[in-house]
């Protein structure tokens, strides 16, 4: 499929708006200025940017503990989702859910979600609401190859599959759950057969590549959107940083490693194929890169000049009466 | 007034929700029955026979019968409440917990706050529950500490049909994932429902009889065998108080301590596992903030510490019986 240049202006910017995002978190993480514990999307990018660019901001999207590429590509605010990371205020959640938990209902963010496997079940309840309200929108539910092991997305899947609801898998196969590598804890090998095996249509693509993911969600959210019912992509691609913010990745080999940020970056891959076609400059591309920095660099600085929550929100939002 | 069942007047509050809300779905393993089979359509109608009909008035998209999965059951339904549906997911057995108390427990319980408070999740579980029954260590417990346990959950748990279609039409309305629990042994209960559409509050005791000896307190089944064992203590000339709180979550306070202040004795009835039980933490309110108001140390009837056991010999010792209330209540009141 070919793309406008405004598409492909939207789909760098978007991309590089992310991997941005996320450095920074990186680097204020290592810096000891963010609570808790984090899970960067750093080298996935393509795969949330080919799949939400179909999405409209009525669409859903349920997502991982990995959640902030997500997040961004389906229209968060960056800011507010800082603000959140660094438990401020007026972070997209006040400051009550963290980074695991970002939601943002208004953009059809159903939730990071702490549980691997949590989210496929809420999915296809959007996509029943879609269905039931004949509204036409659509559902996606991001999960890992480690959640692809895990009985709850296995039940999600097959209630779609029988009430034929608007509901797409997108499984992100980075080849590890953890600390585990896919090669010994899927049994089958095989993601994308699985979801076959579930009766819906299946394919695997290279997430590194936005093109190819861009391509086959255009099918399968057409086919959603028709009434045609669930569909299943596995998107294989390459987690840039650990399993956590820190992770020292000794289960990685070095060559490994290295070959993650040199041979697999998709912003690299991208850059390299709109240059080459001559759809897009080096100049335009680097004005990008720019105003992503410093939208991201504004984001941190917000959010660390952002304000507490008060300490009386600890009761609030909750029903109680003790 | 009519007399309904207490199974009737449940599918009583469901179809006039349906009517008046298009939002209201019933989503569940049989809730119509018969899909994809070769007979007919509406073949349980729920296993217990509560949403028998339901079909016929809503249609298959109302009213949806899924495989058996729960996690699926009970996510769906909480993600269709977040994005403006309001479900009405049956467990069937609560015991099924053990299969979906994720989706339960850190999901559909946790959206509002954990998303800032902006998001609502009107969402009901119903459930079954209890012993006498004959179904076993599976089938059979009570487990409404569980979820009573758990903040941001509402656990409802109906006495009558009157209380059980107020309740559960306040529940559909309610915007908090509200969890709806049906004694096995109630079902069949009569009982004056009005034809009228009404909602029961939450948080609201219901004081089913007046006494000041002592105060007893009681869920669902065990109500009743509060009001047995009252009837007998009356006929030896002790009067008690018998208070059912309805909801445990929210859990009305105040009512169980204005009595105490009157009465001075306690004894909890509760049909679940004593440990950690809401016997255990209406007896931790009473003690905390009622202490000086009693003269006799608070018991709780329970049943014990075991699963539930098939054999109906083992099973019958299992529930609390009138026998053991009323002992304990002779107990409280001779205590010195």
């Amino acid at each position: 499929m070919s793309l406008d240049r405004d598409s492909l202006l939207l789909a760098y910017t978007t991309m590089r708006r992310i991997r941005e995002f996320e450095e920074r978190v990186n680097s204020e993480f290592v810096a000891g200025r963010i609570p808790g514990f984090l899970h960067l999307y750093s080298g996935e990018e393509a795969i949330a940017v080919g799949v939400c660019m179909h999405l409209d901001a009525g669409d859903y999207i349920g997502s991982t503990h990995r959640g902030h590429g997500h997040s961004i590509a389906k229209g968060c605010d960056p800011r507010r989702m800082m603000l959140e990371i660094l438990g401020k205020a007026d972070g997209l959640c006040a400051g009550k859910g963290g980074s695991m938990h970002i939601a943002d209902l208004q953009h059809g963010m159903l939730g990071a979600n702490a549980i691997v496997g949590g989210s496929p079940p809420l999915v296809i309840g959007a996509a029943l609401t879609a269905k039931t309200l004949k509204s036409l929108r659509v559902a996606v539910a991001f999960t890992g190859d480690g959640g692809s092991n895990q009985g709850t997305v296995f039940e999600a899947m097959n209630m779609a599959v029988v009430l034929q609801l608007p509901a797409i898998f997108v499984i992100e196969n980075n080849g590890y759950g953890e600390g585990t590598a896919v090669e010994y804890a899927v049994g089958a090998k095989d993601v994308a057969k699985r979801g076959a095996g579930f009766g819906m249509p299946a394919v695997a693509v290279d997430g590194t590549d936005f093109f190819a993911v861009y391509d086959v969600m255009a099918a399968v959210v057409t086919r959603a959107r028709a009434g045609g019912g669930p569909s299943f992509i596995e998107a294989r691609c390459v987690r840039i940083h650990g399993h956590y913010c820190g992770d020292p990745q000794t289960y990685r080999s070095k060559e490994e490693l290295a070959q993650a940020r040199e041979v697999h970056d998709p912003i690299t891959a991208f850059r390299r194929r709109v240059l080459a076609s001559g759809q897009l400059t080096s100049a335009e591309l680097d004005s990008i890169d720019q105003s992503a920095a410093e939208e991201m660099d504004a984001a941190v600085a917000a959010a660390h000049s952002g304000s507490v929550p008060a300490v009386e929100t600890l009761y609030t939002d909750v029903y109680s009466t003790y | 007034m009519p007399k309904l069942s207490f199974r009737q007047s449940l599918n009583d509050a469901l179809r006039s929700e349906m009517r008046r809300d298009p939002t209201v779905v019933i989503i569940g393993e049989d809730v119509a029955g018969g899909a994809g089979g070769t007979g007919v359509d509406d073949a349980y109608g729920g296993i217990m026979g509560v949403t028998r009909g339901l079909v016929g008035e809503f249609g298959r998209e109302r009213v949806i019968d899924t495989p058996i999965t729960e996690s699926a059951i009970i996510g769906m339904a909480a993600g269709a409440a977040i994005t403006g549906l309001r479900p009405v997911a049956e467990l069937m057995f609560v015991d099924f917990l053990g299969v979906c108390f994720d989706q339960i427990l850190n999901q559909a319980a946790k959206f509002r706050y954990m998303f800032g408070g902006r998001v609502r999740t009107p969402l009901v579980i119903r459930a079954m529950f209890g012993a006498g029954f004959n179904a076993g260590a599976q089938h059979s417990q009570c487990l409404y500490s569980f979820f009573t346990h758990i903040p941001g959950l509402k656990v409802v748990i109906p006495s009558s049909p009157y209380d059980a279609k107020g309740l559960l039409i306040q529940a559909i309305r309610d915007d908090d994932p509200v969890v709806f629990l049906e004694h096995t042994k109630l079902y069949d209960l009569e009982g004056e429902v009005p034809a009228d559409s009404y909602a029961v509050p939450f948080g609201e005791a219901n004081v089913l009889r007046e006494g000041g000896d002592l105060t007893i307190v009681a869920l669902a089944r065990m109500t009743h065998m509060a009001l047995g064992a009252a009837a007998t203590l009356a006929s030896k000339g002790i009067e008690a108080t018998v208070i059912d709180p309805r909801t445990t979550s929210p859990l009305d306070e105040e009512t169980i301590l204005e009595s105490i202040e009157e009465t001075g004795r306690l004894l909890v009835v509760d049909e679940s596992n004593p440990r950690c039980s809401v016997a255990s933490e209406i007896a931790a309110v009473v003690a905390e903030r009622a202490f000086r108001d009693l003269k006799a140390p608070i018991r709780r009837i329970t049943a014990p510490h075991t699963p539930v056991p098939f054999s109906p010999v083992l099973e019958n010792a299992y529930i609390p019986s009138n026998a053991s209330i009323e002992a304990a209540a002779m107990e409280l009141v001779r205590w010195s």
